[in-house]
C-alpha cells in the first residue's frame, strides 16, 4: 500500500487522493519541484493568480460556495508573506483553507536564506493550525491530516511549510486515513439532557427568536434544511448574522432580516426584546451584541456551537449545547416532536404582532432619486435584476457590503460570500474567482466599493487568463464611505483622508485588461447597463456612479444597545457619545 | 485624563474589551495540559496566553510519554472564573491538545516546584546558611570552599520563604523549575468530556 515517491510527487498525489481538483497559487523558487509535477498531470486545475493574497481569497470563495477546502500553493518568504491576510480572513470566519507554501532547504533553515521567513511562526496565530515537514516519510500523512483538521469541528485554515530539499527527497507516501485516525476529533453530537433543557424552553417560549450564524452554513446543507424544519415547525422569527445569510430563505415567512449593527429594526428589536433566544451557529460578536450589558436583558439563551471556546465567552447563556449544528438541530427537532410538537401558539402570535408593528416602521427606506442614483437603489435593481438566476454574490468591506446584505435577498446556504470577522476590503475580487472557479456557469456578482476594488483588482487578469465572467459592481462613492460615515457621526465631520482624489477610469481600466467596462451614472439608465452586464458573456467592470454622501441606515452606534438604534439622517445628532467613538 | 473622558475601570479603555465593569474576582489555578511534543507547541500555547491577555503564573513543560510523544504542560493562571473557564475552552479547542484538566477544581492535587541556589559567603554567613538548608531539608549538589548550591524543593512558598533567608547571607543567583502538579491517590486524570 505504501509507495516510495518524492516530495513533490506526494504533494500532487495527497492532493489528488484528497480530491482536490484547484490549486490557487503562484510559483517560485522554494516551490518549483512541485511546480513540476503539476506540470507532469492533468487531474489538478492549476489557477495562477496575480498575488498570494487573491490565491487566498479565491480559495476562500471556492471553499464557501461548494463546502470544499480551498487549497492554495505559494512559495517560501513573500509568497508566504503575502498570504497572510487571507489566513487571517479564514481563520475569522471559520473557512476551511490548505495553505502549501515552499521553504529554503531544511539545511538552511535559520540562515537568513535568500527568500527564507519563519512560515510557520508568521502563521501559527492565524492558522487553525501549521506544520514545518522536515522529513519527507512525514509530509504525505501531515497533508492528509492538514485537511482532517481544516474540515473537521469549526472549520479554518492550515498551512504546510515544505522545504525545498523535502520535495526533491524519496519517502514513502500512504494513503488518506479513516478520520477516527487522528486524534484531533471534535464531539459532534450535543448532549441529550441540555437538548431536552432547549426543547423545554421552545416549549415555553412566548418571545422566541432564532439567532443564526455562519455555523449553520458550515455544518453543511442538511443542517439549512433542518433549520428550515424547524423554524418552519415552530413559527418563531429568525434573524441571522452577516455570515449566515442564506441558510433561512430571505423571501421564507419567518425571516426577519439581517441583525446587528447595520441590521433590520425587527431584527434587533426582536433581539432585545424575546424571551428565549436560540443562538445556532453564532458567536456574539460585537457587530451582533451592540452594548454588552444592555444585550437581550431579558432573555433565557440556547446556543449551539462547535466551539467550546464561543460559549460563554462574551454572553453568558442558560442551555449551551456543545456540537455540530446539523446532529443537534436533528437531535432536537426528533425531541420536540416525540414531545408533541407544541409552542404558546397564542403568545407567540402575539409576538408577531410586535414584530409587524417594528416592521412597519420600513427601516431601509431612503430617499430615492431620479437624479443620482442611490447606492441602496443600484443594489435593489441588481436584486431585481438577477433574482432567480443561479446566482453567487461576493463583496468588499463597506457601505456597499452592508447595502448588499441589506437589499439583496439569499435563499440558499453556500451563495453569499462576504469579509465578515476580518473585515477585509479587497476579499471580493479573487473571491469570485474562486467562486467562478467552482462554478462556471453560474452567475458570480461581486458587490464592490471603489476603495476596496483597487486593493485586489489586479485579479482581473486572471479572470481575463482563465475566461471567468465575474461581474464587478463597483458602487462608486468616490469615497471610503463607510469611514467617511464614521467621520461624519463621530468625528464631527472631519474627513480625514477617506477619498480618493485619483481615481481611475474604471472602463478604461477594464479595457487595459481586456474585459468590458460599464459605466452608468443615470438612474434611467441602469436597468439597461445592468442587463448589458449580465448579457456580456465576458468578465465586467461595473462603474456605477453612485450618491457620494449616502450614509447606511439602520445603524445602532458604538456602544449603545439594540433599542438606540438609528434609524436615518435626522436620528444622528448627538447620537453617539465619547465613549462610543473609542469603540470600533 | 484623556481626551474623551472615559471613566477609568469602564470597559472604554480598550476597543475591544467590551465587559462593563472590570472584575476582581481573581482565582488561581493549576491547570494541566496535555499536548502532543511536536515542534512549537509550547509557542502556541504561550501565544494563546499572550493574545487573548491571559496571566502567566508559572509554566513548565516536559514530555512525560516518549512512546505516544506526549507532553505535560502545567500552569498556573490567575483570572476570573469566566476567563478560568475561556482560558480552558481556549485550550481544550488546540489541535495540538489532548486533554485539558483544571486541577484546582477537578481533584485534591500536590503542587511542588524546585530550586537551585546558589549561596556564597564564608565563616558564620556561611555556617548558617548550612544549618539554615536542613531546617528546610534542602540538599547541596555543590559545594567549594566559599560557595554552596543547594537544591529545595516543596511548595512555591517554601522556595520563597528560604530564598529570603538565603538574601542577607549572600545569595548569588536563583534558579526554579515553576510549578508541576499532580492528582492525590491512586487514580489516572481521564479524559475529559465536555
Ligand atoms: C484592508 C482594509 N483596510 C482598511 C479598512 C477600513 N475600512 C473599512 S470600510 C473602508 C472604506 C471602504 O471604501 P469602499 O471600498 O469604497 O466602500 P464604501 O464604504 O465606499 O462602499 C475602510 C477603509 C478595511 N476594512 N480593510
Ligand atoms: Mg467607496
Amino acid at each position: 500500500m505504501a509507495e516510495t515517491l518524492t516530495g513533490a510527487e506526494i504533494v500532487i498525489r495527497a492532493l489528488r487522493d484528497q480530491g482536490v481538483d484547484t490549486v490557487f497559487g503562484y510559483p517560485g523558487g522554494a516551490v518549483l519541484p512541485i511546480y513540476d509535477e503539476i506540470f507532469k498531470q492533468n487531474d489538478i486545475r492549476h489557477i495562477l493568480v496575480r498575488h498570494e493574497q487573491g490565491a487566498a481569497h479565491a480559495a476562500e470563495g471556492y471553499a464557501r460556495s461548494t463546502g470544499r477546502p480551498g487549497v492554495v500553493l505559494v512559495t517560501s518568504g513573500p509568497g508566504a508573506t503575502n498570504a497572510v491576510t487571507g489566513l487571517t480572513d479564514a481563520l475569522m470566519d471559520s473557512i476551511p483553507i490548505v495553505v502549501l507554501t515552499g521553504q529554503v532547504p531544511t539545511f538552511m533553515i535559520g540562515n537568513d536564506a535568500f527568500q527564507e521567513a519563519d512560515t510557520v511562526g508568521i502563521t501559527r496565530p492565524c492558522t487553525k493550525h501549521n506544520w514545518l515537514v522536515k522529513d519527507t516519510d512525514q509530509l504525505g500523512d501531515i497533508i492528509h491530516k492538514a485537511f482532517h483538521v481544516a474540515t473537521s469541528g469549526r472549520p479554518g485554515p492550515v498551512l504546510i511549510d515544505i522545504p525545498k530539499d523535502v520535495q526533491f527527497a524519496t519517502g514513502t507516501y500512504h494513503g488518506p486515513r479513516p478520520s477516527d485516525f487522528w486524534s484531533y476529533n471534535p464531539r459532534r453530537k450535543g448532549d441529550p439532557e441540555r437538548i431536552a433543557q432547549a426543547v423545554a424552553l421552545i416549549e415555553a417560549a412566548e418571545r422566541p427568536v432564532f439567532y443564526t450564524g455562519g455555523g449553520v452554513i458550515n455544518s453543511g446543507p442538511e443542517a439549512s434544511r433542518l433549520l428550515r424544519e424547524l423554524v418552519e415547525a415552530t413559527g418563531f422569527p429568525i434573524t441571522s448574522t452577516l455570515m449566515g445569510l442564506g441558510a433561512y430563505p430571505a423571501s421564507g415567512r419567518h425571516w426577519l432580516g439581517m441583525l446587528g449593527m447595520h441590521g433590520t429594526y425587527e431584527a434587533n428589536m426582536a433581539m432585545h426584546g424575546c424571551d428565549v433566544m436560540i443562538c445556532v451557529g453564532a458567536r456574539f460578536d460585537d457587530r451582533i451584541t451592540g452594548r454588552l450589558d444592555a444585550f437581550s436583558p431579558g432573555s433565557r439563551k440556547i446556543h449551539i456551537d462547535i466551539d467550546p471556546s464561543s460559549i460563554n465567552k462574551v454572553v453568558r447563556v442558560d442551555v449551551p449545547i456543545l456540537g455540530d449544528v446539523a446532529e443537534v438541530l436533528r437531535e432536537m427537532i426528533a425531541l420536540w416532536r416525540e414531545r408533541g410538537g407544541r409552542t404558546r401558539a397564542d403568545a407567540v402570535a402575539a409576538w408577531w404582532q410586535q414584530i409587524e408593528a417594528w416592521k412597519a416602521v420600513d427601516c431601509l427606506r431612503y430617499k430615492p432619486s431620479d437624479r443620482i442614483i442611490k447606492p441602496q437603489y443600484a443594489i435593489q435593481r441588481l436584486e431585481a435584476l438577477t433574482r432567480g438566476m443561479d446566482r453567487y454574490v461576493c463583496t468588499e468591506v463597506g457601505q456597499h457590503q452592508m447595502w448588499a446584505a441589506q437589499f439583496m435577498g439569499f435563499e440558499e446556504p453556500n451563495r453569499w460570500m462576504t469579509s465578515g470577522g476580518l473585515g477585509t476590503m479587497g476579499y471580493g475580487v479573487p473571491a469570485s474567482i474562486g467562486v467562478q472557479i467552482a462554478h462556471p456557469d453560474a452567475l458570480v456578482i461581486n458587490v464592490a466599493g471603489e476603495a476596496s476594488f483597487l486593493m485586489t483588482m489586479q485579479e482581473m487578469g486572471t479572470a481575463v487568463q482563465y475566461r471567468l465572467p465575474v461581474k464587478q459592481f463597483i458602487l462608486n462613492n468616490e469615497r471610503l464611505g463607510m469611514v467617511r460615515q464614521w467621520q461624519e457621526l463621530l468625528h464631527g465631520e472631519r474627513y480625514a483622508h477617506s477619498w480618493s482624489e485619483a481615481l481611475p477610469d474604471f472602463v478604461k481600466l477594464a479595457e487595459a485588461f481586456g474585459c468590458k467596462g460599464i459605466r452608468c451614472d443615470n438612474p434611467a439608465d441602469l436597468d439597461d447597463a445592468i442587463a448589458e452586464m449580465l448579457a456580456h458573456p465576458g468578465p465586467v467592470i461595473f462603474d456605477c456612479v453612485v450618491e457620494k454622501h449616502e450614509n447606511c441606515f439602520p445603524m445602532i452606534p458604538s456602544g449603545k444597545a439594540h433599542n438606540e438604534m438609528l434609524l436615518g439622517e435626522a436620528s444622528t445628532q448627538g447620537a453617539i457619545d465619547a465613549g462610543g467613538a473609542v469603540l470600533v | 485624563m484623556n481626551a474623551l473622558h472615559i471613566k477609568p475601570g469602564s470597559s472604554a479603555h480598550s476597543a475591544y474589551d467590551l465587559r462593563s465593569n472590570l472584575d476582581e474576582r481573581q482565582e488561581r489555578h493549576t491547570i494541566a495540559v496535555l499536548v502532543d511534543n511536536e515542534a512549537g507547541v509550547l509557542a502556541r500555547v504561550i501565544g494563546l496566553f499572550s493574545a487573548r491577555g491571559y496571566n502567566i503564573d508559572s509554566l513548565t513543560v516536559a514530555e512525560v510519554d516518549h512512546r505516544s510523544h506526549l507532553s505535560r504542560i502545567t500552569v498556573v493562571t490567575t483570572g476570573t472564573p469566566e476567563v478560568i473557564d475561556q482560558i480552558k475552552a481556549q485550550l481544550s479547542r488546540m489541535v495540538c491538545v489532548h486533554d485539558v484538566h483544571d486541577l484546582t477544581v477537578e481533584a485534591p492535587h500536590v503542587e511542588r516546584e524546585l530550586a537551585l541556589v546558589k549561596v556564597a559567603g564564608k565563616g558564620q554567613d556561611r555556617v548558617e546558611a548550612m544549618r539554615l538548608s536542613e531546617v528546610f531539608r534542602a540538599r547541596v549538589v555543590d559545594t567549594t570552599l566559599e560557595s554552596f548550591v543547594f537544591e529545595v524543593s516543596g511548595t512555591s512558598e517554601k522556595i520563597d520563604a528560604f530564598i529570603e533567608l538565603m538574601r542577607p547571607l549572600g545569595l548569588v543567583n536563583i534558579a526554579r523549575t515553576g510549578i508541576v502538579a499532580i492528582t492525590r491517590g491512586p487514580g489516572k486524570l481521564e479524559k475529559r468530556q465536555d
